[in-house]
């Protein structure tokens, strides 16, 4: 075997990474063996089938991915900070800004949200658990695996370096010709399939499990702006599993799907990457609506204005999603009429936005509005958001966009939709809903210390790059002149990524000294909140809700304050049936992640037998006879009792 | 488990109708998924470069054979379901095995066309319209050489557990997969096969 194509050559900071790699798993392993704690990590998390728990994973996993794909944009800003900088070589600074692309969307925004969604879609709509807990977490462990497989490829053959489109014949094996996008197209496919089944877990789980009482338009925003979100996966996500095994074909089989030659046909890839890709924006940004939603009208103290405008305002952008693809290349010869039917509907997706804002607007309007840490975000980023999709519609109209393609410009538009659109969101709502899980707050003083390094830094990094691409600087630029002028305003942006660093950095200490020093919360109910989650106790009992509860209006548990609605009408306990936890999940996900790695490498025979061992794993899952167990009456009064915490049952 | 007496098996506990309503929304992913197959393969049909075109390829004999098992076997599925229903674990489990060995024929006759169209220099790497051709014909393929193995673990189960909740359930379930794949063939067979052979 040739071990010389595992090798990355000549990059120092690569070696560093290697080392450190090693010393942090070593690190991890010699901790676990020390701590005697290999039984608690299998029992507790691998094994779990608990969707607080895979939340929970979901979201620490992102988290390393912010702090992996917010390394690799440091390096680009600081690689770009001055004209002539020698800090990276164009072929890693290609590296770079594909990985920093794909981790961030795939691996830390979309995951991100799904952890947010497992924690609190069951508890929103009063269920014990989603539909399908196995499955759940099998969709967890492929994520998990897929992104591990990514992750290691910058230290084990090298990363994938034709942008995080992957367009052709970049990406093709003669203009790529390292492992890079072998990586690719398998750490996506493998996490891909766990999303698309995370997608119809969900559906079934919000559509089959609401609490009695609980009709579609009764449900609250963020389930809502879910179950779209879970049916736009549904949709895109099939696209890209064809899409993808279509270049792994390419790559590893030499098809002629993509190729200049025998009949391929580059553009194929372009549609159906962007079929799908164009989806998955939303994907990341209509859950972050729902965020925001909940957490205006708990913060306002009033009901959210226009809900069902909010409700088929995402219906029509869920709809308008898959009719714009084609305006991501408008600029590649697809003619006038073509260009003009998506500069159509892009520019028509505003309208159902603008009503979003608007209505936002509207419940702030003679609010009691409380300015806590997740309220600062979602109040930061309506006007940020607003300047990001203004400059969307710029970019829409199609003869406009010959002169920002690829610039700068639409660097800046994105970074401006997406960094509101879906890290502001997930940050607030990590803030929201941290308590329900945790049983205590996080700090406020630190979270408003981390809001505003992030908000102002986000400004200073981002907005130059408006002015950068008129001037005409490309995107994926690794070095320039200095007579070419673009020196200062860059300079500016890396000051500000610097400040982004400091804020992601005290949002972590944040963290750190609540989990130490905060006091716990006893009222299960800190915000005040208007919805079912809050209506159990904090930290959520296995079994989330004792009694199942009775809804009668939109936000039951506000009514149940307010109007003094009961939401608990039954007054007996019974016993709990729960699903037993499980190993094959986490071994699915290890033999997909050896799969995965062997096709990469080419190595058939390894390949073959990890094939032959998912359907083993398969198999051992149907045959399962585990019907789960019920927890007794008597252990549910004394959980109960001990969560009340002196309270009466 | 609570059982609704009142439902059919396969629908009886929560659980069950809720996985069976989740697989039809998997059937609503797999759509877009073949639809995407049938797009590529139009965008490619006549990018055959110097490679043969369908025409001078397809012979309808054994695409008339394939079409007659996969069809026969939604029929025979359907029994199994049928005698389910009414407790014949007997018949139930000869109507699955007969659907079992139209299926693994139906395999057959594919791959050995493969060979055929391999044999006649129609390779994967030949042309545009030959990689969009194997990697149709080749998800509906993997997934009928998928259902067997699935089949034959939910007989071995039928066999030792005999019909209850849960076999029933995934027997149902397995029927709606083979329905599924059935309905993608009569796309394939007409715009692939037949109008190819135009």
């Amino acid at each position: 075997m040739d071990l010389d194509k595992f090798k990355v050559h000549g990059e120092p900071l690569i070696y560093g990474a290697m080392i450190s790699i090693a010393l942090a798993t070593i690190g991890i392993l010699v901790g676990l063996t020390y701590f005697k704690k290999w039984g608690y990590l299998w029992r507790e998390w691998l094994t779990t089938v608990d969707h607080k728990k895979i939340g929970i994973m979901y979201i620490l996993a992102a988290l390393l991915m912010l702090f992996r794909g917010g390394v690799d944009a440091m390096m680009m800003r600081l690689q770009t900070a001055a004209p002539e900088m020698k800090f990276l070589d164009a072929q890693h600074y290609n590296e770079v800004f594909t990985t920093h692309g794909l981790i961030m969307i795939l691996f830390m925004a979309m995951p991100f949200i799904i952890g947010l969604m497992n924690v609190i879609i069951p508890l929103q709509i009063g269920a014990r658990d989603v539909a399908f807990p196995r499955l759940n977490a099998v969709s967890f462990w492929l994520f998990f695996m897929g992104a591990m497989l990514l992750n290691i490829s910058f230290v084990i053959g090298g990363s994938p370096d034709a942008g995080w489109s992957a367009y052709f014949p970049l990406a093709s094996l003669e203009f790529s010709p390292t492992v890079g996008n072998n990586y690719y197209s398998l750490a996506l496919q493998i996490s891909g399939i766990g999303t698309l089944i995370t997608g119809v877990n969900f559906i079934v789980t919000i559509l089959k499990m609401r609490a009695p009482g609980m009709t579609l338009m009764k449900m609250p925003m963020f389930t809502w702006s879910v179950l779209i979100t879970n049916v736009i996966i549904v949709f895109a996500f099939p696209v890209l599993t064809i899409a993808l095994a279509m270049m792994m074909f390419d790559r590893l089989f030499g098809s002629q799907f993509f190729t200049m030659a025998n009949g391929g046909m580059d553009m194929l890839w372009a549609n159906l990457f962007w079929v799908w890709g164009h989806p998955e924006v939303y994907i990341v940004i209509l859950p972050a609506f729902g965020i925001y939603s909940e957490i205006i009208a708990t913060f306002s103290k009033k009901n959210l204005y226009g809900y069902t405008s909010m409700v088929f305002s995402m219906l029509i952008i869920s709809l308008l999603s898959f009719l714009v693809w084609a305006h991501h290349f408008y600029t590649m010869g697809q003619g006038a009429m073509v260009n003009s039917f998506f500069s159509i509907t892009t520019m028509a997706i505003a309208v159902p936005t603008g009503v979003k804002i608007f209505n936002w607007l509207f419940t702030l309007r003679k609010g009691r509005i409380t300015f806590t840490t997740p309220m600062l975000y979602t109040l930061a980023f309506i006007p940020i958001f607003t300047i990001g999709g203004v400059t969307g519609v710029m970019l829409a109209m199609a003869s406009a966009d010959y002169q920002y393609h690829n610039t700068m410009f639409l660097v800046a538009h994105f970074h401006y939709v997406l960094i509101p659109g879906a890290v502001f969101a997930v940050i607030a709502g990590f803030h929201y809903w941290f308590p329900k899980v945790f049983g205590f707050r996080l700090n406020e003083r630190l979270g408003k210390h981390a809001f505003w390094w992030i908000i102002i830094s986000f400004n200073v990094t981002f907005f130059p790059m408006f002015f950068l691409g008129l001037m005409g600087m490309t995107r994926r630029l690794y070095t320039y002149s200095k007579e070419s002028g673009f020196g200062p305003l860059n300079m500016l942006s890396f000051v500000g990524a610097v400040g982004l660093a400091i804020g992601f950095v005290i949002l972590v200490y944040n963290i750190y000294w609540s989990t130490r020093y905060m006091p716990r919360d006893t009222t299960n109910d800190p915000w005040d909140g208007r919805t079912l989650e809050w209506a159990t106790h904090s930290p959520i009992p296995l079994y989330n809700f004792a009694i199942v509860p009775k809804v009668e209006t939109r936000d039951a548990l506000w009514s149940a304050k307010q109007e003094n609605i009961p939401l608990y009408t039954d007054t007996k306990y019974t016993k709990i049936h729960m699903p037993s936890n499980t190993g094959k999940p986490f071994i699915l996900g290890v033999v997909f992640f050896f799969l995965g790695f062997f096709l990469v490498f080419s190595m058939w025979i390894p390949a073959i037998v990890a094939g032959i061992g998912i359907l083993v794993v398969l198999a051992f899952m149907s045959f399962d006879k585990d019907q789960g167990y019920y927890i007794p009456v008597e252990e549910v009064i004394a959980t109960e009792k001990k969560l009340m915490r002196g309270e009466t049952v | 488990m609570k059982i609704d007496a009142s439902k059919p098996l396969e629908y009886s506990t929560e659980e069950n109708s809720n996985k069976i309503f989740g697989f039809w929304v998997f059937l609503g992913a797999e759509i877009p998924l073949f639809a995407t197959l049938f797009t590529v393969y139009f965008v490619m049909v006549n990018r055959f470069a110097s490679g043969p075109s369908g025409s001078e390829l397809f012979e309808i004999g054994p695409v008339l054979m394939e079409t007659f098992l996969l069809l026969s076997s939604s029929f025979t599925i359907g029994l199994a379901v049928h005698a389910m229903r009414h407790g014949y674990k007997k018949a139930m489990m000869v109507f699955m095995a007969i659907t079992l060995v139209m299926g693994l024929a139906f395999v057959g006759i594919e791959i050995d066309e493969f060979f055929t169209y391999v044999h006649e220099g129609a390779t994967l790497q030949t042309s545009g319209f030959l990689s969009s051709l194997f990697i149709l014909l080749g998800t509906h393929g993997l997934h009928v050489s998928f259902g067997l193995l699935w089949g034959i673990g939910i007989m071995i189960q039928l066999w030792k557990r005999g019909i209850t909740p849960a076999t029933a359930n995934k027997t149902f379930i397995f029927s709606l997969f083979w329905h599924f794949l059935d309905v993608v063939w009569i796309f394939i067979f007409s715009f692939v096969y037949l109008k190819g052979l135009m």
